[in-house]
């Protein structure tokens, strides 16, 4: 089984960024049959029938959060999450650069769902190109009625902005976002009230990542029960898994869920580069714990995943050789927390500053052998106890590269260099 | 000094946008960060009146994000991802080049005030085409110093 194409179908066609190419090639259908096919109640069972799971990174089935909103409370508000910046993901950003109104059409379908007016693009301030990309498609999709008021003659209305952030990995948390998006610094918000109840400007609010929205029109036009039929029984349909590292063929590759990573590797990514062997994964994103290669049997699954102490999360693979140095790769994403940590927190604002001093004194081999019970402590006194994921997840790579390569942590005490990268370079000479 | 028509203009168009004024103040300070190249107290003053919050409270929303600059960069604004995936595959390599080509430390201008580069852990989210940067907001991938010295010298000679 190689890639499987449901959203990246139509990928490099020419011109697929423009209205008229992507209605040549179906685009807008989807929108066009959920006005006619479908009551906003009957979408969203539709959406829970097709099973599919949200691709953020936590999973949570989008048709039940969508079904959270309370009854009769007005405005709404949909918040796309475009603030893809966890490490190792570039999924987003590919789908917006190929098919810009495949992202609206999907904004436009969830907005159709949830009875919300207005739906807001929250894309990072790094993807600049990208935000200037949809704001010319929103133009082109409102000139052509497709936004505005009465859509394709439906009688339902909605607006889209497109928001750009400013450089904030905090923003991509749900309740971070919406502080962000009226206003505010980026800090995540006391839940409950979840943004179901209580979200941007106080109102019911639901914030769906880029891929999951990409998915609506597919849904919508061959059906909740036909999605449901790729992938597994609790992962359905497909996703793109952004895969980087010491590999042949990096970039993203689309496959259906249940797909052993072991071929994703191989076939999709050419395996690993310079014909060496693959010391260990990490899947899902930076946040996430490492594997090893034993695990390239696991399917591509949630929970398969899960279970074997990792995250699919957010679809990142990234592949690291036999000359990688654990405690360097633990170290560049503590310090990427540590300089990401909103300082809202105690736990997370001091925990990831002594994590990153104490990873780059081990990493040069300053450290001594007592001090790795000290990082342990650190960790333990932050995972669980931070106001959002991004403390916890901040230790999570690291105690899982320190469970697995405990030998390589303490090679690096008192050897007063990296003993890994020393190793490496004899190799080479 | 104060803002320009044409951002005053921008400003007040992203403002009638929002249910809330103060939502546009992301916006706005980009806004003025294209037109002056950096946030100054007095460009922030007028963002606060425009969209009807306090100054203290735009200060505060600027500082929070990195992309701000809160004093005056390079003409041109060197961003080198040196996040897993690109440390991965040579970043550190192409930080040494531009320490050796810039002339100056990550975080500072070079002596002829074109460039102002910086290390970032923040991943760019290029990770397929690692080791990357950004120049001006654009992407360029794969990087080899070969490479990062065709990008800036074609930077450098579509600025003058």
């Amino acid at each position: 089984m190689a890639e499987y194409k449901l959203l990246t179908k139509d990928f490099g066609t020419e011109r697929l960024q423009t209205l008229s190419v992507y209605e040549s090639t179906g685009g807008y259908q989807g929108l066009r049959e959920a006005f006619k096919k479908f009551t906003p109640e009957s979408l969203v069972n539709e959406v829970k029938t097709s099973g599919i799971r949200g691709r953020g990174g936590a999973g949570f089935p989008t048709g039940t959060k969508w079904s959270f909103l309370p009854k009769d409370v007005f405005p709404r508000y949909l918040c796309c999450n475009a603030d893809e910046s966890e490490p190792g993901c570039f999924k987003d950003r590919y789908l917006i650069d190929e098919s810009p109104h495949q992202l609206i059409e999907g904004v436009l379908i969830a907005s159709y769902a949830i009875q919300c007016n207005t739906a807001f693009i929250y894309i990072r301030g790094e993807y600049h190109d990208q935000r200037l990309l949809l704001e010319r498609a929103v133009e082109e999709a409102r000139s052509a009625g497709y936004i505005g008021k009465n859509i394709a003659g439906s009688g339902f209305d909605c607006e889209i902005i497109v928001h750009g952030g400013a450089g904030a990995y905090i923003c991509g948390e749900e309740t971070a976002l919406i502080d962000s998006l009226e206003g505010l610094r980026g800090q995540p918000r006391l839940k409950p009230p979840f943004p179901a109840i209580k979200g941007l400007y106080g109102q019911p609010t639901v914030v769906n990542n880029v891929e999951t929205l990409c998915n609506l029109p597919h849904i919508v036009q061959r059906g909740g029960e036909w999605f449901k039929s790729l992938g597994t029984e609790r992962s359905t349909g497909t996703r793109v898994f952004c895969c980087s590292g010491h590999i042949n063929r990096p970039g993203n590759y689309e496959m259906q869920l249940g797909t052993q990573i072991r071929e994703l590797l191989e076939e999709e990514c050419g395996g690993m580069w310079r014909d060496r062997s693959l010391k260990a994964f990490q899947p899902g994103g930076g946040s996430m714990q490492v594997l090893l290669p034993e695990h390239l049997d696991l399917p591509l699954d949630m929970d398969a995943v899960a279970k074997a102490g990792s995250s699919l999360g957010a679809g990142a693979m990234v592949f690291m050789d036999e000359t990688t140095c654990l405690v360097d790769v633990s170290m560049r994403l503590v310090d990427f927390y540590q300089h990401e940590s909103c300082g809202k927190c105690v736990p997370c604002r001091e925990g990831t500053y002594f994590e990153s001093q104490l990873m780059h004194r081990l990493e040069r081999g300053e450290a001594s052998t007592s001090e790795l019970a000290t990082l342990a402590g650190i960790c333990a006194n932050m995972d669980g106890r931070c106001f959002c994921p991004l403390g916890d997840t901040a230790t999570w790579f690291v105690m899982s590269a320190y469970k697995h390569f405990g030998e390589e942590f303490e090679a690096h005490c008192g050897a007063g260099e990296c003993p890994v990268k020393a190793r490496s370079v004899a190799m080479v000479a | 000094m104060s803002l320009s028509k044409a951002t005053v203009a921008t400003i007040e168009k992203q403002r009638d946008r929002y249910p809330q004024p103060r939502s546009a103040i992301l916006p706005a300070l980009w806004a003025v960060q294209h037109e002056v190249g950096h946030l100054s107290p007095e460009a922030m003053g007028e963002v606060a009146s425009l969209l009807r919050v306090a100054p203290s409270e735009v200060e505060a929303v600027s500082t929070f994000y990195s992309m701000y600059f809160q004093k005056p960069h390079g003409r041109h604004e060197v961003l080198v991802c040196i996040n897993v995936s690109c440390g991965l595959r040579g970043a550190d390599d192409i930080v040494g080049h531009l320490e050796r080509t810039l002339g100056c430390a990550s975080g500072e201008t070079s002596a002829d005030g074109e460039f102002t580069w910086a290390s970032t852990v923040e991943c760019l989210g290029a990770c397929g085409g690692a080791p990357a940067m950004q120049v001006d907001h654009h992407f360029h991938e794969d990087l080899t110093p070969e490479r990062v010295d065709d990008v800036l010298a074609r930077v450098r000679n579509a600025g003058t």
